[in-house]
């Protein structure tokens, strides 16, 4: 360790200012600070500081999402087995899916981690460790299939245009993994929806068995075809098709529970956001005309990308509502629109991106509501008193 | 009986090096010092020079903005410095103690018959009326105001704090005596804020002329702009006034023996000190002869006050004006290889990511490391947990920032100070500055009422 710090130490002049790489001190800040937490100690205000920094609740996320990478990787060689009907043990699959998803994420977080750092550079300021989160955030929302290429330029849209250009993490108003999202489905639909895309090999079509529909189970549903639905064990265990992250709802749960334990997530945010979805489905039973409104209104939570969107993307601190009140609203209306687009909407299979994009939007308004309440109570206090 | 008022929110930093309960008598330090930077928004004008002989109680300075407010010295002796910062901004007036203390006497007379006017003439020409201080602003109170009602905050839940009813077991009618000075002062309520997790000393519990009010919960539960919010908040034009115990004894003993009797007593705390206990001392002293062989090695940080709110000093430094506690920790300028990956199992956190939340129970031993660096903001609701009042912390916080008046104001700009907003800049994963943000916005407020 030590003859690590001697030889950053005797680097580090060449990138201060003045310096050779002056042009790349935020970029070696960024690597330096990632092998040694700094030496800097307090000056004004508190002289003592919490351990916990952005780092590490940055980490804790990524930990978090460690269940459903690695459910992701097997199921997507699951996927690709059933389809071509082949038989294969679990290493194997999971080697399938590792080939497949493992670029996804390099290329995430090389193109992301790229812009940023150029950013960071350009402002003067430390790297901030949001993207940790969102590179790994990006492949999990995503087809096994989708082309690399795509999942750099959406993941440059969302960092550029969806966080830098409001003034970078921290600052920005929609969830940057869900904005590459909508890009990819908006501007490239044949990549991102429909029952081939879900199961690696089934574009290309070769090997393909004719009894594979590659349909998610929310396509049989739309479809009313409510027969064709998985078992609720394989819904909630996470064999079925869909996007890389979301179909283990037992591996987000595990997600949720280190997000929740450590704190970093909001419990109040997942819980209200199921409660909204609840409420929803028990209202569309409620008034049911077709099969897919008959679904039981907590068969909901297991379908689709609902668990992963309420644990780990209206979660994000930053686009979520701020206050506690606020926070309560948002989740449940996230919830509440998930599942009205999702079964009346014609046009989206899915609802919970729309959804979660949609409340983004709306949080500073229902957080300037809740806030609104506090001054109006303050000047109720002053008036009663004078 | 008063009711008793729970604090829920809060977190109590539990550090090694709490003092031990013995009263040790510091033998007399050679110099000792008054720090025009103790008292916030006043503008020193030197009343003395290097060279002059001054008794306790002779002023050493006065406020430009308020010149009937003086600033005097602590003990007799010779003027020896007047240290100058940036902008020759007057740092420390200097003096070199007499063996034998020599005081000015102030008439004093039954403070039963005694007037307002001439309380607070009294109370400006000894010294000890800068004691009195007033929220809004956290600035000297101003005699001519009528504050709606005086507090005092007789416990302190800061980490490592002295323990009021302990400092204060033997001063009964001191205190009492101090209290009747105060009644004169406002025609509101004094109200006496004693925890109710112990029983509290008789001097508080049997005190006349105050309501007492009991307070439970974590830290800032001691924190009197805390109790203010809970018992009778501040709106827009409000004015309260605020001291603390040893202070009021402080007023006490002025009337008693009509002197300037600058006599405290003050913790000396924290993991680097190797018998921690209590001091008896004269206010303003140089902290050498009680700490210099006290210490542990290594480099150490002195602070004068608590880790928290505390202000820096050097090892010769002086003890503040309203400071009740010297605390010395390790200063933490060293690299930490991933030390953010760590579980971190003696390092403290608010945050259950790490995981000294396993161990409960533990005593830790704090640096002045920063732990990670400057961020946006990027977490929500840390604030909110650590802070009791019903007020949207980084809300407030934001608006400083922006230096919209109107919505300080709103969010409720009035009834906070720096020290109340202490445990959100520690708990701050973003690592940000918030006491200096919050000075910031209450010294604009100050500027734009006035």
């Amino acid at each position: 360790m030590k003859s690590l710090r001697r030889y950053i130490d005797k680097l580090k002049p060449h990138f201060e200012k003045g310096g050779k790489f002056a042009k790349l001190e935020s970029t070696f800040e960024a690597f330096e600070s990632f092998l040694f937490v700094s030496n800097k100690v307090t000056n004004k205000g508190t002289h003592i500081r919490d351990a916990n920094d952005m780092k590490r609740t940055m980490i804790v996320v990524v930990l978090a999402l460690v269940p459903t990478v690695l459910f992701g990787m097997w199921n997507a060689g699951f996927q690709h087995y059933l389809a071509t009907g082949q038989e294969g043990t679990m290493l194997e699959m999971f080697w399938i899916g590792f080939l497949k998803i493992f670029p996804i994420i390099v290329v995430s977080y090389v193109v992301g981690l790229g812009i940023e750092f150029a950013f960071a550079q350009y402002r003067g300021h430390e790297v901030n460790e949001g993207f940790l989160v969102s590179g790994m955030l990006i492949p999990l929302v995503l087809p096994v299939d989708v082309p690399l290429w795509m999942v750099a330029v959406a993941t440059a849209f969302a960092v550029v245009i969806g966080k830098e250009v409001f003034g970078g993490t921290g600052m920005n108003i929609l969830n940057p993994a869900l904005t590459a999202r909508a890009f990819l489905f908006f501007a490239y639909p044949s990549y991102m929806s429909g029952n081939s895309v879900w199961t690696h090999g089934m574009m290309s079509g070769e090997g393909i068995i004719d009894s594979f529909s590659g349909a998610t189970p929310l396509a049989e549903a739309a479809a009313g075809n409510i027969s064709n639905l998985p078992s609720v064990a394989e819904m909630f265990i996470g064999t079925i098709p869909g996007s890389i992250g979301e179909t283990s709802t037992l591996a987000i749960l595990i997600g949720a529970a280190i997000l929740i334990i450590t704190g970093i997530g909001s419990a109040r945010i997942m819980i209200s956001t199921v409660i909204g979805g609840l409420v929803m489905g028990i209202l569309l039973n409620l008034f049911a005309v077709n099969p897919f409104m008959e679904i039981p209104a907590w068969e909901h939570l297991l379908l689709g990308g609902f668990a992963f969107g309420a644990v780990f993307m209206a979660t994000d601190p930053v686009s979520a509502a701020q206050t506690a009140r606020g926070k309560i609203i948002y989740g449940f209306l996230i919830g509440f629109m998930a599942i009205l687009i999702r079964v009346i909407n014609p046009a989206y299979p899915e609802g919970v991106m729309l959804a979660i994009l949609l409340m983004n939007v709306f949080a500073p308004l229902i957080d300037h509501y809740v806030i609104e309440s506090n001054i109006k109570r303050r000047l109720k206090r002053a008036k009663v008193n004078a | 009986m008063s009711k008793v008022i729970k604090i829920k929110k809060g977190l109590n930093i539990s550090m090694l090096g709490a003092a031990e309960k013995i009263i040790k008598k510091a033998d007399q330090a050679e110099f000792y010092a008054v720090k025009p930077t103790d008292f916030q928004g006043i503008r020193p004008k030197m009343v003395v020079k290097v060279g002059d002989k001054v008794k306790a109680g002779t002023p050493l300075f006065y406020d430009k903005f308020q010149p009937e407010v003086q600033f005097t010295a602590p003990v007799s002796g010779e003027v020896t410095a007047i240290n100058r910062g940036e902008r020759r901004a007057i740092l420390e007036v200097v003096v070199k103690a007499d063996t034998n203390i020599e005081y000015e006497n102030f008439n004093t007379g039954d403070p039963n018959n005694l007037t307002k006017e001439q309380i607070v003439e009294t109370l400006q020409k000894s010294g000890l009326w800068p004691s009195i201080r007033q929220r809004p602003y956290s600035t000297i109170a101003n005699p001519n105001d009528d504050p709606k009602a005086i507090f005092i905050s007789a416990f302190d839940s800061a980490p490592l704090a002295p323990d009021m009813d302990y400092i204060v077991k033997d001063c009964v009618s001191c205190f009492q005596k101090g209290i009747d000075i105060l009644s004169k002062l406002t025609s509101g309520k004094i109200h006496l804020n004693i925890n109710n997790d112990y029983p509290a000393a008789e001097t508080f519990t049997k005190a006349k002329g105050v309501e007492i009010n009991k307070f439970t919960g974590p830290h800032p539960s001691g924190n009197v702009g805390v109790q203010i919010n809970k018992i009778d908040p501040i709106n827009k034009g409000d004015i309260v006034w605020y001291t603390y115990p040893q202070e009021i004894i402080a007023i006490g003993r002025l009337f008693e023996n009509g002197i300037y009797d600058a006599t405290k007593i003050i913790a000396l705390a924290g993991s680097e000190i190797k018998t921690p206990k209590y001091f008896k001392i004269l206010n303003g002293a140089c902290i050498k002869n009680i700490a210099s062989n006290n210490v542990n090695d290594g480099e150490l940080r002195y602070i004068g006050g608590n880790v928290l709110t505390g202000s820096k000093i050097s090892k010769d430094g002086y003890v503040g004006y309203y400071d009740n506690q010297i605390t010395v920790i390790p200063e933490g300028k060293y690299y930490e290889f991933f030390g953010w990956a760590l579980p971190g199992f003696k390092k403290h956190s608010a945050s259950r990511a790490v995981f000294s939340w396993l161990i409960p129970g533990r005593k830790y031993k704090l640096d002045t490391n920063y732990h990670g660096g400057n961020r946006a903001y990027v977490m929500t609701g840390e604030y909110e947990k650590v802070f009791p009042m019903d007020i949207y912390p980084v809300q407030l916080i934001k608006s400083i920032l922006v230096e919209d008046i109107d919505k300080m104001e709103q969010l409720g700009i009035y009834e906070v100070d720096e020290e109340d907003f202490a445990l959100c800049e520690y708990v701050c994963t973003s690592k940000t500055e918030v006491q200096t943000i919050i000075r910031t916005g209450l010294d604009l407020m100050r500027k734009e009422m006035s």
